[in-house]
């Protein structure tokens, strides 16, 4: 419904917004968060937080382009050794909740902190520099590049492949949430720990799958910007992670856990997308693109509360 | 099911004993429970008797004592391990997660599933009938077996909680404190289910601090107090005015009531008048 109104909006203030072109910029735009957001609304539907994923997707990029590189291999060779890297990253995450039973905001915090850090650092002694040598002209390259940065022609426009493996992504987790055992388990482990553990639910298990899931999305989005980029700046990614959890919250996430869809998700980042396309075709000053993002972030929250209390006085 | 003759306990705890680090939580502890029988265990708060439910249903081990399971020496290491033997447990906070389906919360964690990895998918609809139909078998009508579960009252809560179990082929059912944030009507639904779950033949150990609740359904009684057996009795030993009694502080009543005869009665005059003379 929210997504219908900036639609609206924006379809009925600017012009260039209305061109297929734009839609697909757009559609663009929203995937990337997209794609993020539907590992981070797993974990969220799971009860938990993960402060870490934006600065994640960068440490993903860097390691593989920095791997490849250095190591003279094949690019795929990097994009193994960053996949390893991100589910670590997750896996690590995950197991200090578990063990320590400390707020995850806590431990994917300074989680966050020291991934950022040490992207700066590592970069800098490896390369010399703030970002990583091309590898534009490595082996394995081009096909690396058709899997997570092409574009395809679909009728008169050019679509991204991030769009197909967004939409891809968004299936996966609605039919993990709705059809398997492993759903319920998400859904339990968010609404009532406790109460899922005594049913014999693995719920340790399944949070720190959740956390790998966003390692893997994180990988993922991190390969789309090493190959759609061919070089990766090390200060990137810092204050996405917050993107990601307001998208999934606008998509109706309960902040607690235990509620919410991974098509809802979808809704919220592609809020995002128009909102970051829509401000520059209508010709608004680009910087009131976070401005509109935590007006919607008040809005979507103000409406949820609104809802809740409607349905519980019934 | 293994030969249980009507004498031989499902569920025996022979001198259990607890220990959190220093601090004794049960000690000496011996209790049983047979096939259809309800088996009551009563106390005061920080009795003891939510940790002794945690040993029987896995969530703790004991560190003395022995428990057995038909006989066999048992340490259960998750509530899965009981969950298999057959214990199943309905906690206070009832187990269920309440923004979830009805039907969903019913077959947690023993979903039923069809094809093979990574294809493998629930069966939801064979779930909704099944879970519809044993709700029903229990007598509570719900309105859609697709509304989460806090729309339901709390009796409806801790029959759906019992309902599960007994589907899931509990032979044992732990009843934690059931009755307790229940209305009269409500405890009444509970306390029926629980003599009908008797007459299914099940060995039923119910938690409770109410002795009313506890004497209309139990067929033995068991009264902690600070980690230990205070009372052990079955009903024909019993009354309730005794057990009631038991409950109120036992012994330790009978003590004071028992000083306080033995002194003269206060007279507040009297204090008043020796509180002025000061």
């Amino acid at each position: 419904m929210g997504a219908v109104a900036v639609f609206v909006l924006f379809f009925v203030i600017s012009d260039t917004f209305r061109s297929a072109d734009a839609i697909t910029t757009v559609l663009y735009a929203s995937s990337t968060i997209g794609i993020m957001a539907v590992g981070v609304s797993l974990l969220m539907i799971g009860g938990e937080f993960d402060l870490s994923a934006g600065v994640g997707v960068i440490t993903s990029a860097l390691a593989a382009g920095m791997f490849a590189f250095q190591f003279s291999t094949n690019v795929w060779v990097g994009v193994a050794f960053a996949l390893a890297v991100s589910l670590t990253i997750g896996y690590i995450n995950g197991l200090l909740v578990i063990k320590t039973k400390l707020p995850s905001f806590l431990i994917t915090l300074s989680m966050f902190m020291m991934l950022q850090g040490l992207n700066l650092a590592v970069t800098r002694a490896v390369t010399g520099s703030v970002s990583t040598q091309s590898i534009s002209n490595m082996d394995g390259f081009s096909s690396a590049q058709s899997v997570f940065a092409t574009s395809f022609t679909l009728g008169p426009v050019s679509v991204r492949i991030t769009v197909l493996w967004w939409i891809v992504f968004v299936a996966l987790a609605t039919w993990v949430l709705l059809r398997s055992r492993v759903g319920n388990w998400i859904y339990a482990a968010g609404g009532n720990a406790d109460a899922a553990r005594a049913v014999g639910v693995p719920v340790n298990y399944t949070k720190i799958g959740l956390f790998m899931t966003v390692g893997f999305m994180a990988w993922f989005v991190g390969m789309h910007q090493l190959f759609r980029f061919n070089t990766v700046q090390s200060g990137e990614g810092v204050g996405m992670e917050l993107l990601y959890i307001a998208a999934c919250v606008i998509g109706g996430c309960a902040l607690m856990g235990g509620w919410g869809t991974a098509v809802g998700a979808a809704i919220g980042a592609f809020i995002f997308g128009m909102a970051k396309m829509g401000i520059v075709y209508a010709g608004w000053n680009a910087d009131l693109f976070m401005f509109f993002i935590g007006a919607t972030l008040l809005l979507a929250t103000l409406l949820n509360l609104w809802v809740r209390l409607r349905t519980a006085r019934r | 099911m293994s030969d249980n003759s009507p004498s031989s306990p499902l569920v025996e705890l022979a001198g259990v004993g607890k220990n959190f680090g220093n601090i004794i939580a049960l000690s000496d502890v011996s209790f049983a429970v047979r096939p259809a029988e309800v088996s009551c265990i009563l106390g005061d708060n920080g009795a003891g008797k939510s940790t002794l439910i945690k040993i029987v249903s896995g969530l703790h081990q004991h560190t003395a004592g022995s428990y057995r399971v038909d006989g066999e020496p048992v340490k259960f290491t998750s509530p899965r391990d009981a969950l298999d033997r057959g214990i199943a447990t309905v906690y206070q906070d009832l187990a269920l997660v309440p923004l979830m389906p009805v039907w969903r919360n019913f077959f947690l964690g023993s979903e039923l599933t069809r094809g093979v990895w990574p294809f493998r998918q629930i069966r939801a609809e064979e779930m909704r009938d099944t879970a519809d139909a044993e709700l029903k078998a229990m007598g509570i009508e719900v309105p859609d077996i697709n509304q989460p579960v806090n729309t339901l009252s709390g009796g409806q809560r801790q029959v759906l909680a019992i309902a599960r179990a007994i589907h899931f082929g509990a032979r044992v059912l732990i009843l934690d404190e059931p009755t307790a944030a229940l209305g009269v009507k409500q405890a009444g639904v509970v306390l029926k289910y629980i003599s009908s779950a008797r007459e299914a033949g099940l060995g039923v150990i119910l938690i409770s601090h109410n002795p009313h609740h506890a004497y209309m359904v139990g067929d033995h009684f068991t009264i902690l107090k600070q980690g230990t057996v205070d009372l052990s009795a079955p009903r024909s030993e019993l009354g309730l005015d005794e057990l009631t009694h038991y409950m109120a502080g036992g012994a330790e009543l009978e003590t004071l009531q028992h000083e306080l005869r033995s002194m003269d009665p206060p007279d507040v005059g009297a204090v008043h008048e020796l509180s002025e003379s000061r």
